[in-house]
C-alpha cells in the first residue's frame, strides 16, 4: 500500500479494492461483508428493529481512552440499544481527505474491528469516498446500527412519570474534557480519559434485573442537563437533580473549574440515564454496578409533578434552574 | 459532585446564614457585586435561594464585555472590514452586537480576518505569522486583565514586533464605584469587591468607599463560604455604623494587590475617560496607552475614533448596570432578547447578570 492515500482509492477501481481488501476486510472480516456484494442480506433479525445513524468528526482522530473509530462503533451501538435493543449489525461509511497517512486510516479501523467485536456487533457493509485535500477534516465515519428490541413497551423521552428515580451509570464529563483537553494542548489534564464503551450489555442486564424502565438516553452532546431538559419536555415533568450525588472524577472537576467549564453540559460517551419507578432503582443500580462500565453508578434525582423543567439542588442546600445548553460550550466534539 | 472544599461546606454555609440573619436583625440589605464570575458563584451554587429575605442582590458593571460601549463595538468592527488588518480577541467579544445588530461575527462571515486567542500573547504569534498584516489586540477588562495585555506589550517590544498594536478599551472599577455612588438612582448599602481584580490593586483604591460615601466595602472569595463571610462582614459593619473597607478573600488577595502588576500597567497605560455602556462617559476610568507608546496603540497608529451611536432600541441593560432594575424587569427579557439572540451586552456574555438570570433563575 502506499503511505497515504490517493484520489484513486475512491475511483472504484483498482486500488479502491486494494484499500477495500487490504484494510476493511482483513479488520472487519465477517461472511456477511466478505461477499462484497452491493448489500448484506440480514436473514436472522426478528421482531420489532431498533436502529440509528450518526455521523462522527472529531479532532484530533486519537485520544486518551478512544478514537473517532472507538466512537463510531460505540455511539450507534449505545444509542441502537437505547430503546432497549440487542444491536446486530452496523454499516459503516468512511468519507476521507486525500493525503491521509495509510497507517492513520488503519489503527482507526483497527479500532473499530475491537470495538465491534467487544460490542458483539458485525460490520456488514461499508462505502468509502476519498475527498480532495481541503473538502473533508481527515477523516469522516458514519455508521447506521440495527438491533432487535427485547423488550415492550419500548423505553422513550416521553415516558418519564412523576414519582421515577434518575439513575445515571457513571461519571459525568470524562469525554468532553478529554477531548477539549487534547484540542487545547493542556498538558496538566494528564488524569482525564474518555469513557468511549458499548454500554449494551450493561442495558440488558438492567432490564432484566429491573423489568421495566421508563426512559434511556445517553447524555452525549450537551451532557446530562441538556439530555434531561429535553426529556423533561417530551415528558412534560419537573426533573429535580441532587447535585452531590452526581459523579465527576476529581480531575474533571479540578480541570473544569480551571476551564470555566460546567461537566454536567460536557459530553459522555459510555454512559445511561436510565429512568424507572422509585421500587425499581435498586435493582438497576446493582445490575449496572456489575458491569465494568457502570462501577460508579448513581441514584441522581428523582421525576416530579410541574412545570416541564430541570432543577438543581445543590450542594449547599439552594437550588437553581439548570437549563438547555445556550450555544456551544466547547467546539464540535463528536 | 462532592463538596470540594470547606469552601462550600454545607454546614459552615448554616452557620454563616445564622451570623448574617443575626447582624441583619430584620433589616434590609441592598449589596452589589461587580464582578461576573461573583454573579455567576451565586447563582450557580444556589446561594441566592438561601439568602434571607432581606438581602438583596444586584449584579453592577463587573463583566466587561458587558460595560463595552457601543461606540467601542462600533470602532472595532470599522477596523475589522479594513484590509491588511487581523482582530485578535477574547471569544466573549465576538457576540456582542453593536449598531445594527452586527457583531464580530457578523464580520468574520463576511470576510473579515478575526482570530479568537485564550491568552493576548497568542496574539503576538499571530504577528510573527503574519508579517505583511498588522494584528490588532481588542483589549478589554478590568485591572486583572489588563496586565498581562501590558505584558504583552512589553514581550511585543522586547521582540521588535512591527505589527502588533493594542486597542484599549479596558476599564477601571473604582472610577465606576464612585459613579453608581454619585448616582441619585441608586441605593446601595454595600459593595461585594471583586476578588480577581482586588489581587491587583489591593485594598487602597477603594478607601473612598467607606471614608467619603461610608459605604462598606468587603473583598470577596468566590466560594459560598467566602460570599456568606463577605455578606456578614458588610451586614456587622451596617449595624454598627462602621463602614469600612476590608478584605475578607484574604488566601487571594494581598491588601496591598501586586505591586509589580501596578508597575508593569503604569509602564505602558495612563488613565483616560472612557465609556461605558449604559453609564456614559466615567472621568479617568479607562487606560489609554502612554505617548511613547504610539506604535503599540492602535487608536492612533490606525487613526481609529469612536463614533456617535444611537443606543440599542429598548435595551435596559444600563439600568440592570447600575442596579436600577433586575433582568426579569426589562421588557426585552426572554422576549426579544435570549442568549440566543442577545440584543443588549449582559445577555451576550456568559458572566452577564441577564445571562445569569436567564440560565439560572427558576421562573
Amino acid at each position: 500500500m502506499d503511505a497515504y492515500l490517493l484520489l484513486d482509492a475512491g475511483s472504484g477501481g483498482r486500488a479502491s479494492q486494494r484499500l477495500v481488501n487490504q484494510c476493511f476486510l482483513r479488520h472487519f472480516a465477517n461472511p456477511l461483508l466478505e461477499r462484497l456484494d452491493d448489500a448484506a442480506m440480514l436473514a436472522d433479525l426478528t421482531g420489532p428493529l431498533s436502529m440509528s445513524t450518526d455521523s462522527y468528526t472529531v479532532t484530533p482522530l486519537f485520544f486518551a481512552g478512544g478514537s473517532v473509530g472507538t466512537l463510531a462503533v460505540h455511539g450507534t451501538v449505545n444509542d441502537v440499544s437505547m430503546l432497549g435493543a440487542r444491536p446486530r449489525y452496523l454499516s459503516c461509511g468512511f468519507i476521507l481527505e486525500e493525503g491521509l497517512p495509510l497507517p492513520t486510516l488503519e489503527r482507526i479501523v483497527v479500532d473499530m474491528a475491537e470495538a465491534a467485536r467487544n460490542a458483539n456487533v458485525c460490520i456488514v457493509t461499508g462505502d468509502t469516498k476519498v475527498v480532495p485535500r481541503g473538502a473533508c477534516d481527515k477523516v469522516f465515519i458514519n455508521t447506521t446500527g440495527i438491533g432487535e428490541i427485547f423488550v415492550t413497551p419500548v423505553p422513550s423521552g416521553h415516558n418519564a412519570r412523576p414519582g421515577d428515580a434518575v439513575l445515571i451509570s457513571g461519571a459525568m464529563g470524562d469525554h468532553g474534557l478529554t477531548i477539549m483537553g487534547s484540542r487545547e494542548g493542556l498538558s496538566f489534564l494528564t488524569d482525564v480519559a474518555s469513557d468511549s464503551a458499548p454500554l449494551n450489555r450493561m442495558i440488558e442486564d438492567v432490564f432484566t434485573a429491573a423489568g421495566e424502565v421508563h426512559v434511556l438516553r445517553d447524555p452525549t452532546r450537551g451532557g446530562l442537563a441538556t439530555t434531561l431538559n429535553e426529556i423533561a419536555e417530551q415528558s412534560q415533568v419537573h426533573i429535580e437533580l441532587d447535585e452531590a450525588c452526581v459523579p465527576v472524577h476529581e480531575a474533571v472537576r479540578n480541570g473544569c473549574s480551571f476551564l470555566g467549564l460546567d461537566p454536567l453540559y460536557l459530553a459522555n460517551e459510555g454512559k445511561c440515564i436510565c429512568i424507572l419507578p422509585e421500587e425499581k432503582a435498586d435493582a438497576a443500580l446493582a445490575a449496572m454496578r456489575s458491569s465494568p462500565y457502570g462501577k460508579e453508578a448513581a441514584r441522581v434525582g428523582t421525576v416530579l409533578e410541574g412545570r416541564a423543567q430541570v432543577t438543581l439542588r445543590t450542594p449547599i442546600g439552594g437550588h437553581r434552574l439548570l437549563g438547555m445548553l445556550e450555544g456551544s460550550q466547547l467546539p464540535r466534539i463528536c | 459532585m462532592q463538596a470540594q472544599t470547606i469552601y462550600q461546606d454545607p454546614i459552615l454555609c448554616r452557620t454563616l446564614l445564622e451570623r448574617l440573619n443575626v447582624a441583619l436583625n430584620g433589616r434590609s440589605m441592598r449589596f452589589m457585586e461587580v464582578c461576573g464570575t461573583h454573579t455567576v458563584a451565586i447563582f450557580q451554587s444556589g446561594l441566592r435561594t438561601l439568602l434571607p429575605k432581606e438581602v438583596t442582590h444586584l449584579s453592577g458593571p463587573g463583566c466587561p464585555v458587558c460595560v463595552t460601549h457601543d461606540a467601542e463595538v462600533a470602532a472595532f468592527l470599522d477596523l475589522a472590514g479594513r484590509d491588511g488588518i487581523i482582530i485578535a480577541t477574547f471569544g466573549d467579544l465576538m457576540r456582542v452586537p453593536g449598531p445594527g445588530g452586527r457583531s464580530l461575527k457578523h464580520a468574520k462571515a463576511e470576510g473579515a480576518r478575526i482570530e479568537m486567542v485564550y491568552s493576548p500573547l497568542d496574539a503576538l504569534r499571530l504577528a510573527t505569522e503574519n508579517p505583511g498584516d498588522t494584528v490588532v489586540f481588542l483589549g478589554i477588562g478590568f485591572e486583572t486583565t489588563a496586565p498581562t495585555v501590558a505584558a504583552t506589550l512589553l514581550t511585543a517590544q522586547q521582540q521588535r514586533l512591527d505589527n502588533f498594536c493594542v486597542f484599549s478599551l479596558h476599564k477601571l472599577v473604582p472610577p465606576a464605584l464612585r459613579t453608581l455612588l454619585d448616582s441619585a438612582e441608586s441605593a446601595i448599602d454595600a459593595f461585594l469587591l471583586p476578588g480577581h481584580v482586588s489581587t491587583i490593586l489591593g485594598l487602597g483604591p477603594y478607601a473612598f468607599l467607606a471614608q467619603e460615601y461610608h459605604v462598606p466595602g468587603v473583598v470577596g472569595g468566590f466560594e459560598p463560604v467566602d460570599i456568606l463571610l463577605a455578606l456578614c462582614l458588610m451586614a456587622e459593619q451596617l449595624r454598627d455604623h462602621a463602614p469600612a473597607v476590608v478584605n475578607a478573600y484574604p488566601r487571594a488577595v494581598d491588601n496591598a494587590g501586586n505591586p509589580r502588576a501596578r508597575a508593569l500597567l503604569e509602564q505602558f497605560f495612563e488613565p483616560s475617560d472612557a465609556l461605558w455602556r449604559g453609564i456614559g462617559r466615567i472621568p479617568e476610568s479607562g487606560l489609554a496607552l502612554r505617548p511613547e507608546y504610539e506604535q503599540l496603540d492602535a487608536v492612533r497608529r490606525l487613526g481609529l475614533c469612536l463614533p456617535d451611536v444611537p443606543p440599542l432600541p429598548g435595551c435596559r441593560c444600563g439600568d440592570v448596570l447600575k442596579g436600577r432594575i433586575t433582568p426579569q424587569a426589562c421588557p426585552l427579557f426572554r422576549k426579544k432578547c435570549t442568549p440566543a439572540t442577545p440584543v443588549g451586552p449582559c445577555m451576550v456574555s456568559t458572566e452577564g447578570s441577564c445571562a445569569a438570570y436567564y440560565k439560572y433563575a427558576e421562573q
